[in-house]
């Protein structure tokens, strides 16, 4: 990067950590606590089973992932749970070679959009796991990798990532 | 001539100290729910724009337009959210409809106040932060400051303050989607513990959770719906330079300009005459009669000895939060001055129920976003 000179004096981190320029400082300490609700609340429970939960619309014959109590498209209750596969095909991918703080990581994070089995386009965001950054296509056909048991918890992070299917261990997809 | 505009639906959920069984999503899809029920309205194809009244912080989501649509029937429709209170949103959907880009509008608004964790933080943050959060205090002392200074400047008592919340807690037991109905006297509120002096802890509305959503109509669809419409009359909102500037803190001038907007739109002269009834912010007790002397239904300083008189009482000359009020059905964020709203509606109506009042032509529903803000919003319905 070039440098360019600019009028006035420049100011440092040091003049401002020094008080030499008066500055107001109010750290963020809100703290929320989210009702999940019929739906989620469900959705997490079986989460922690290790199973993936949908709601389907019987008028647009949709399974949502997911659930909700009441369809968007309809405008009207959802009908019924349903459970979903694990798997699923990746619908879109990104390789983030930056963390949130921007801050530069050594091997990218592999963010994906996953489309359940079973659902109707329903996707799940989360990450890809034991796979090469450039074997990741669209289409691909994926798995969930779940956390033990016991360390689920009723989160989206009870999915430890989703992992291409082995046709020989997972049989045909 | 000013454009006519109707109510023709509303819907409310249960308003309750905590709502620990459904998610925000799912207490606004049963006020939808309902409000479209009510207005006899397919939500996905007769709807044209919606809109939901929220502050980011309050929800703990920013850019909270993009959470709301799916269950209001918003999902890929016109749909924004208004940074302010029901009676905001409502001046919003006025003006899409009188600039006859749409014919029909939702407005939503709804409170989770139960899933802040934090609530003073909350306030904290809309205080100034250079010159009053260093301070540290309780934003709810704000209130404090300007109850002393209305009590000092009308002569008002704290005895008549306590009759509004036993009133309005009262009032609240014929309302049952109030969340904090209780048989109190004026004395219980006077020897509860002391909070922010001169108020008391029951001087200060309590919070509560639900959400609500109330459809708007042109002249001319409003005219072809079964539903009998309600007239928006007069709408108007005004903000202040708040307490610590060195104006009067003593009278919610915000409360007088916004009336005044509503009043010239309605063609009121005189507000005692014009309405009947009136819904106004009571989110503290000595908050009630200093609005309804801004509001011009009594003189400076005689709101407080009417009340203690009768005067505003279920049965008295002049009905107010005969619902509850904030102090009885509970303080909602952006959806308190939707619920004054939806009761102004069900009792033009005429179905209030337990509480119907007998004479209800024309009602006032007047809403403040609260400490330590300096807003307010006025609106004007009527039967015909
Ligand atoms: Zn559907």
């Amino acid at each position: 990067m070039t440098e360019r000179t600019l009028p006035g004096t420049p100011l440092s981190d040091e003049d401002m950590q020094q008080g030499k320029v008066l500055t107001l400082n109010w750290p963020a300490s809100l703290r929320y606590e989210w009702d999940t609700g019929v739906a989620i609340g469900r959705f997490l429970r079986e989460l922690k089973n290790g199973r993936i939960i949908g709601r389907s619309c019987h008028r647009c014959q949709r399974v949502l992932i997911p659930p909700r109590m009441f369809c968007e498209r309809c405008f009207r209750p959802t009908d019924a749970w349903q459970f979903v596969q694990d798997s699923g095909s990746v619908n879109t991918y990104s390789l983030s070679h930056l963390r949130w703080d921007a801050s530069r990581v050594e091997e990218p994070i592999l963010v994906a959009v996953i489309e359940i089995d079973g659902s109707s386009q329903g996707g799940l965001l989360h990450y890809l796991g034991d796979v090469r950054p450039e074997e990741i296509h669209i289409g691909m056909k994926v798995k969930a990798v779940w956390k033990p048991a016991e360390e689920r918890e009723g989160s989206i992070l009870d999915i430890r990532h989703f992992r291409p299917i082995d046709t020989a261990q997972d049989g045909p997809a | 001539m000013p454009t006519k505009v109707a109510i023709i639906g509303v819907g409310h959920t249960a308003f309750r100290a905590t709502s620990p069984g459904l998610s925000y999503k799912e207490l606004m899809f049963e006020a939808a729910t309902r409000a479209y029920e009510d207005a006899g309205l397919d939500a996905r194809s007769e709807i044209d724009s919606f809109l939901t009244c929220s502050e980011d912080l309050a929800e703990g989501t920013s850019i909270f337009d993009e959470y709301v649509p799916d269950q209001i029937g918003g999902a890929e429709r016109p749909v924004y959210t208004v940074s302010g209170d029901t009676i905001q949103g409502l001046a919003t959907a006025y003006m899409q409809i009188a600039s006859g880009i749409v014919d029909v509008v939702s407005v939503e608004a709804h409170s989770k106040a139960s899933n802040v964790v934090t609530p003073g933080e909350l306030h904290a943050f809309a205080l100034d932060p250079i010159f009053v959060r260093p301070l540290g205090f309780n934003a709810h002392a704000m209130a404090g400051l300007e109850a002393s200074a209305y009590l000092a400047t009308t002569s008002t008592t704290r005895e008549q303050c306590a009759h509004v919340v036993a009133k309005n807690r009262r009032n609240a037991l014929a309302n049952p989607s109030a969340a904090h109905a209780a048989a109190i006297d004026p004395q219980d509120v006077l020897s509860s513990p002391p909070a922010f002096a001169p108020l008391t802890e029951l001087e200060v509305s309590a919070p509560a959770d639900g959400a609500l959503v109330i459809v708007l109509a042109s002249e001319e669809r409003a005219k072809k719906l079964k539903r009998q419409p309600v007239w928006l009359r007069g709408i108007g909102w005004s903000t202040g330079s708040g307490i610590t500037s060195g104006t009067d803190g003593s009278s919610a001038d915000y409360a007088r300009s916004a009336a005044e907007m509503a009043y010239r739109m309605a063609g009121i002269g005189d507000p005692r005459q014009g309405i009947d009834f009136a819904e106004v912010d009571d989110s503290y007790s000595y908050k009630e009669p200093q609005h309804l002397e801004a509001l011009g239904l009594f003189g400076p300083g005689r709101a407080g000895a009417a009340t203690a008189d009768g005067a505003t009482a279920r049965d008295g000359d002049l009905p107010v939060n005969v619902s509850g009020g904030s102090l009885g059905v509970g303080q909602l964020f952006e959806a308190s001055g939707g619920q004054k709203v939806a009761e102004v509606v069900a009792q033009l109506r005429g179905e209030a129920g337990p509480r119907q009042l007998k004479k209800a032509k024309t009602g006032l529903a007047q809403s403040w976003r609260g400490i330590p803000t300096a807003t307010g919003a006025v609106v004007v319905l009527s039967r015909d």
